[in-house]
């Protein structure tokens, strides 16, 4: 067989400037300004989000002052006169939020731990499209659920009193934490499985029990994934709208009972919302005033999440 | 360590006389001052050697030598990590291989490279060969020029029943030699190898060795080897690097020997080479 | 460990083999265990739980007529879901075609392309991260605020579809780009050594070996674009609509809006309707679901 003759396609070796480009690539360089287009619509995203936010919220403060704002106890900005202290929507988010807290995190993390710590394959095959199911479910639904059957339970079952009314804290905040389950309990494992496995091995040569390794090993080794997992989920709770817009009330109410209903930030933006009511009105911004605050409040928290999420990425991969 | 005038003289190979054709009177790389930098650390410092023609070159010497970060200078693989920067100067036919006007595209057309681990694109074998022709252009007949490269990689009658099937359904020396034959089908001058035989067993890095010794006559081929006897049984020349260690712990690869292989395994000039060679070391 | 550890021999026969035995698995370790199980029990009971009640409750009403007539108020026996099942099928398809080219193409950038030192790219990728958290409340005031009422697209299905859009574009990147990553380097290499253009090696061996992957994200990003409704909610979706949408420009509804809608009524009737649509909407979502394990785990890693 004859050797094929070399560079047939191609200037000759040697010759000035062979290794410039044959042929001109226009098409590359249409294509990275198309990638670059594609990746500046999520910057252009955040920046549409404060370009939507701040005007309004600056015409609504020309009105109300943000003392006013920011640390008045009542909220009935559509009445006469109206009222624009924010902390009865910032309590209600809070109760809410602590509730569902005081549901996801023990069960978040225990079922992170059980997954990373002491399922078989086969086990994991079976919970972990549980959870995905549950985090894939719809809020709306959860909204229902906590209306239509929690709360009728929570009063059949109450032992003393009244129990819970119709709208409440306490059914929305339960269905609530169980819908962050999956969000704390998928990024703690995360965070859990990226312990080195030298670290474990270790720990059980010395003669601890599985449940040592988890708690005093693992655990502390995997803190700050497991920080972030319960920010997010906080942060989830805190901008979470259908559940509370159905099953929590609408109306403010500064209130530490949680059998009783109350208005969160993002309920009372959705109850404003669909009122339609006509640009540059003072409840048109209030949407906006109170948009602005409930962004800033996850921001804060979504950004804290990021950084710890890469402290241990940093420390382990 | 050599200079390029002293190779003419490499008569002393009777069982391999092809050789005395192959000099470095006819260079294809010339490397002076070459030192790669991986963020601030210096992995390979001040390299200098002359590459000939149709020869085989092994680069020998212990893990972390930079024996690898060297020869993925030569087709420009380094500019894929973002940190990596090379200082110095490679020539190709006396044209800078880093100058400002040079597409490494351009360069990895005529400078093949063969990878550690076989490859293969999870594709046909028919379209592992026809890739690198179809994305530089090629306009002839496909069938051809496949059965060609397949035949030219003694690869052919093994294939040629299923050029349909999936090239993962080769055994690991096959998959091997069809990224070499895929890498000869762009017709490349130079065939770079990182390390071709590490993941295979004795008998298919025997066939790799011989389809190299049929490939020498065509192409220039530098070899990146741990297998010091492969070394010496393929390659024309042979260069030694090995790591210094600084007073931090972080290791700098440096270019201790190059001379005709014969030379480097039978009389080294210096005591490292020796001491390496000989299993005292690495 | 120190040498001067000196190892206690254990003494020979019997002693040794007692020390060996187990004394069984201490109480608090096996109630750590049961209670570590408890936690996803919980989660389980709860989604049987959940899906039990909607189905029992929406039984009496799960027939045709849900997705052949269309809402009404007077009338509880008569109505259905007809609008805000096509809406909602017109929305998504809009949905599908603004986020899934514009997510890909950001994940191609940011795994090819970008160089990951610069803080540029680092900032377009925090912020993403960001927004994948953002409440989805807030991407409804920003459909509100600019696509609606400020470029004046109003309260049409354009404006619907690009908001969720931009909702789930977080998703959309994350996922493809896991899937890009997932591709080996040793892939790019091969060819790039045989002298392709990295646009020739993206389009010719990641993508293709990167389609299951990001195909599993796409569908599952859509499926939290149907059940999303809080921001449609500031962007007209709660209107009374019986008719179907006729094309980018018309008013919409969409599935669970409406159902929101029919939980807010209080007659007993429209609990049953509500409970009904909701099992349309999870059986949706369920089979697209499916398709996302299927394909998963039908393409899963050749290498």
């Amino acid at each position: 067989m004859s050797a094929p003759e070399k560079g047939r396609r191609r200037s000759a070796a040697g010759s000035p400037g062979f290794l410039r480009r044959s042929q001109p690539r226009h098409g590359e360089k249409v294509i990275k300004v198309l990638l670059v287009a594609a990746s500046l619509v999520s910057v252009a995203t955040t920046i549409g989000i404060v370009i939507a936010l701040i005007p309004p919220s600056m015409e609504f403060f020309r009105h109300v002052s943000f003392g006013e704002f920011i640390s008045g106890t009542e909220w009935s900005p559509l009445f006469k006169p109206p009222h624009f202290g924010v902390l009865p929507l910032v309590g209600g988010t809070l109760m809410v939020t602590l509730i569902a807290l005081l549901v996801a995190v023990p069960l978040g993390l225990g079922a992170a731990v059980y997954l990373s710590e002491y399922a078989d394959p086969r086990l994991r095959s079976v919970f972990k499209p549980v959870l995905e199911v549950l985090a894939g479910i719809p809020t709306v639904v959860y909204g229902f659920f906590a209306l239509k059957a929690i709360t009728p339970l929570l009063k059949d079952i109450w032992p003393a009193g009244d129990g819970p009314q119709v709208f409440n804290a306490l059914a929305a905040g339960f269905v609530m934490g169980v819908m962050i389950i999956p969000t704390i309990a998928s990024l703690a494992e995360d965070s859990m499985s990226a312990v080195p496995h030298g670290l474990r091995d270790g720990a059980y040569a010395l003669g601890s029990s599985r449940m040592q390794v988890s708690t005093r090993v693992v655990f502390p080794a995997a803190l700050s994934g497991i920080v972030a997992a319960i920010v997010l989920g906080i942060s989830r709770a805190v901008g979470e709208t259908m559940i509370v817009a159905i099953a929590a009330g609408g109306r403010p109410n500064l209130s530490f009972n949680p059998l009783e209903g109350m208005q969160t930030m993002t309920a009372f933006i959705a109850a404003a919302g669909i009122g339609d009511l006509p640009t540059g009105s003072i409840g048109y911004q209030t949407i906006f005033a109170v948009g602005a605050l409930l962004f800033v409040m996850t921001l804060v928290m979504n950004l804290l999440s990021i950084r710890l999420v890469r402290k241990y990425r940093e420390v382990y991969e | 360590m050599t200079s390029p005038s002293d190779a003419p003289g490499g008569t002393k190979t009777p069982q391999v006389a092809f050789r005395d054709a192959r000099t470095l009177a006819d260079p294809v790389f010339e490397v002076g001052g070459l030192s790669v930098f991986y963020g601030d650390h210096e992995a390979v410092r001040d390299v200098n050697m002359t590459i000939g023609r149709q020869q085989i070159t092994a680069m020998i010497g212990p893990s972390g030598c930079g024996k690898s970060t060297v020869i993925r200078c030569f087709n420009r693989m380094n500019d894929l990590i973002p940190t990596a920067r090379v200082a110095g100067k490679i020539s190709y036919h006396d044209e800078d291989l880093y100058g400002r006007e040079v597409d490494p595209i351009e360069v990895r057309r005529r400078i093949g490279m063969v990878f550690q681990k076989p490859n293969p694109f999870p594709k046909s074998i028919y379209d592992n060969i026809a890739y690198g022709p179809r994305v530089s252009g090629f306009k002839g007949n496909l069938d051809d020029l496949v059965e060609e490269t397949l035949t030219h990689a003694a690869l052919w009658d093994e294939v040629k029943d299923k050029l349909k099937t999936s090239a993962l359904s080769l055994s690991g020396g096959q998959q091997q030699r069809l990224c070499i034959a895929r890498t000869i089908a762009v017709e490349p001058e130079v065939i770079l190898m990182d390390e071709p035989c590490s993941a295979l067993d004795p008998i298919a890095t025997a066939k790799i060795e011989d389809l190299m010794e049929r490939l020498s006559r065509e192409f220039t081929i530098i070899v990146v080897t741990h297998n010091m006897q492969q070394a010496a049984r393929v390659s024309h020349r042979t260069a030694f690097f090995t790591a210094d260690v600084d007073d931090k712990g972080e290791r700098h690869g440096r270019l201790v020997e190059y001379d005709e292989t014969i030379r480097i395994f039978e009389h080294p000039a210096d005591q490292r080479t020796e001491d390496y060679i000989s299993g005292r070391f690495g | 460990m120190t040498s001067d550890v000196i190892p206690r021999a254990p003494a020979a026969g019997a002693p040794e083999t007692r020390r060996l035995k187990g004394r069984g698995t201490p109480l608090r370790e096996r109630f750590f265990h049961l209670s570590l199980l408890a936690s996803l029990a919980v989660g389980v009971i709860f989604l049987v739980a959940l899906l039990a009640y909607v189905v029992v409750e929406g039984w009496p009403r799960l027939d045709s007529r849900i997705w052949s007539n269309f809402p009404d108020i007077i009338n509880p026996a008569n109505a259905g879901a007809q609008s805000a099942i096509m809406g909602t099928i017109w929305i998504i398809g809009f949905t599908a075609l603004y986020c899934l080219p514009t997510g890909i193409l950001t994940a191609i950038y940011l795994e090819e392309y970008a160089d990951p030192l610069r803080w540029y790219n680092r900032a377009i990728e925090i912020n993403i991260q960001n927004l994948a958290a953002v409440p989805s409340i807030v991407y409804g005031i920003l459909g509100l605020g600019i696509i609606s009422r400020g470029l004046g697209f109003g309260q049409t299905v354009m404006t619907a579809a690009l908001t969720l859009s931009l909702l789930v574009l977080p998703i959309v990147i994350i996922s493809s780009r896991e899937a890009i990553r997932a591709v080996p380097r040793s892939i790019r290499d091969a060819s790039l050594a045989l002298g392709a253009t990295q646009w020739q090696t993206v389009r010719r061996q990641v993508l293709p070996a990167a389609v299951p992957g990001m195909a599993t994200g796409a569908i599952l990003a859509l499926s939290r674009a149907i059940g999303e409704a809080a921001p449609l909610l500031l962007l007209g979706g709660l209107t009374f609509i019986t008719f179907n949408p006729t094309g980018a420009q018309s008013a919409f509804t969409v599935l669970p809006i409406q159902i929101f809608n029919w939980i807010s009524q209080s007659r007993a009737e429209f609990t049953a309707l509500a409970s009904a649509a909701i099992v349309v909407l999870l059986v949706i979502l369920l089979a697209m679901n499916s398709l996302a394990i299927w394909l998963r785990n039908r393409y899963a890693r050749r290498w």
